[in-house]
């Protein structure tokens, strides 16, 4: 099954499995991990599990939507690496796939 | 000695948020949720969406798979009804009569549909959504050609039906108001989702009064006290919810719209928290008391009420907000309306499926409904809850950008 890293804004760092087809968000609901609200369950309606995707892995993950590339300009602390977690499904490819949590949401 | 045990009553959103709020605040006792549906706690708001469709499955709805709530030692009591809380002795009652003694009790037990109750409303076809059994229920009367009426024109009620008509169904929606979201929003918005829906296909007629339904072993047509008659193979009554407080007001707990909470979530009784649909309480931003129907109150509420219960006191001040998804139209509510003294209107209503509605008391912004602008939805919400002023009048010209408002 794919790991995938949440590292939380003081630095604590959650090595979870995450099964393929299931999305960045829901893995990190699932596994508990603060930081990652998901309001609206994944839905791209509440901006609330915006994560900064590693550099090493943005070009292996599909662009967002319009919806959500607007949702996620106006996200607390925007940057090019910023990504809803709920619209990114695991794959194996993305087996290792690194995500930064915000200040924001906890 | 035994180990203290909380017991949260209600398998719902609110539920499921509370139990692990409590591991992750530091509860180290045991938790137990009671729910009287048999499924582990589930997102609703996909039943009259995706899960309708078919699309998503059971499995798919759950917040949480079994194995986490495991993990943390969270354990389920599923198909099961309290029927009695006693808060003298700590105890409380289920409908087979076993008894359960608790320490600290959590009170998410949601709301349940209003029903209609006229003749005809027992015939088969004659349903309500609220959870997945209705939804299964559905799903047995629904097929391409044929006619699915819904009664009521509120949110739910225009989510089945954009949901039907994409399934092929010849939808009409039937309002006993003068107007489409009567009870919750602006004329300007009613007139938008009244124009969609016939766009789309969907029929809407209003101050339509429902005197029954006819039919021989299940339903053929809704029937009305002026006579007129509404052929369908299946009705659907979205006529809003009601809370559910009689545990509570049985306990002695006050339940006035809603079992009454305190900011920290707190009940009169110090050993009781409730969280979600079923509360009532006073919200900072407006000064007034509410009862919420909401996602997002649920959760916020759920985490609150969690703290209190592990000694935390954290005090529940978050901005209301809301989402309804029909078609290819994702509306975005932040904040209350109502009560609003002028609105400015950005976009156009009119024609498209893009604008936003911001509401004023006092030139201060209290909420924004937001059709298909995630940046109004965003920048509003900010707004709203920091209370910073706007131009309105640049607020009204969509070429200038949104985020330029807060600059």
């Amino acid at each position: 099954m794919p790991v995938v890293t949440y590292i939380s804004h003081d630095g604590a760092i959650n090595d979870v499995e995450v099964a393929s087809g299931t999305s960045v968000m829901q893995g990190a609901v699932d596994n508990m991990i603060d930081g990652i609200v998901a309001e609206c369950g994944g839905s791209c309606s509440c901006a609330t599990c915006h994560v900064y995707i590693d550099d090493a892995w943005m070009d292996k993950i599909p662009a967002a939507s319009e919806m959500e590339k607007d949702m996620l300009e106006c996200v607390l602390e925007p940057e090019s690496n910023s990504r809803l977690s709920c619209q990114i499904s695991v794959t194996d490819e993305l087996d290792g796939l690194v995500v930064k949590l915000p200040a924001s949401q906890f | 000695m035994t180990e203290p045990c909380c017991i949260v009553i209600g398998a719902s959103h609110a539920g499921a948020q509370l139990a692990v709020s409590l591991r992750q605040q530091g509860w180290e006792g045991r938790i137990l949720v009671i729910g009287d549906e048999p499924f582990l706690p589930y997102n609703r708001p996909p039943l009259s969406k995706t899960f309708l469709s078919g699309e998503k499955h059971v499995d798919d709805l759950l917040i949480r798979p079994e194995a986490q709530y495991e993990k943390v030692g969270i354990e389920f009591l599923l198909g099961q009804r309290v029927v009695e809380i006693d808060r003298h002795n700590k105890t409380l009652t289920l409908s087979h009569g076993e008894i359960f003694n608790y320490d600290k009790l959590a009170l998410t037990t949601g709301s349940r549909v209003r029903t209609l109750d006229i003749p005809g409303s027992d015939l088969r076809g004659v349903l309500y959504l609220r959870d997945i059994n209705d939804v299964e229920q559905i799903r047995h009367f629904i097929g391409p050609d044929k006619k699915a009426v819904i009664v009521g024109g509120g949110y739910i009620g225009l989510e089945t039906a954009a949901m039907l008509c994409k399934l092929g169904l010849a939808v009409t929606i039937l309002e006993a108001g003068e107007r489409i979201l009567n009870r919750v929003t602006v004329p300007e918005l009613s007139a938008f989702y009244t124009r969609v829906h016939n766009e789309e296909g969907v029929q809407i007629e209003t101050d339509v009064d429902i005197s029954g339904f006819g039919g021989q072993d299940r339903v053929q047509e809704v029937q009305c006290k002026d006579g007129h008659v509404y052929p369908a193979d299946l009705v659907i009554i979205g006529i809003g919810v009601v809370p559910n407080t009689e545990l509570a007001e049985a306990a002695g707990l006050v339940v006035e719209n809603g079992i009454r909470v305190d900011a920290h979530c707190l009940t009169i009784d110090p050993d009781i928290v409730a969280a979600g649909d079923c509360t009532n309480h006073h919200n900072p931003f407006y000064q007034c008391d509410l009862r919420l129907e909401s996602v997002q109150n649920a959760m916020d509420q759920a985490k609150v009420a969690a703290a209190t219960l592990c000694n935390k006191a954290i005090q529940y001040n978050a901005l209301p907000w809301f989402w309804s998804d029909q078609y290819d139209i994702k509306l975005q509510i932040a904040g209350i309306s109502s009560g609003h003294e002028e609105l400015v209107l950005r976009g156009e209503p009119e024609s498209g499926r893009k604008f936003s509605v911001f509401y004023f008391r006092q030139d201060k912004m209290i909420a924004v409904d937001a059709i298909n602008s995630p940046q109004e939805f965003m920048i509003g919400k900010q707004i709203i809850s920091k209370g910073l002023k706007v131009d309105k009048i640049m607020l009204a010209d969509s070429s200038v950008s949104i985020r330029d408002l807060l600059q």
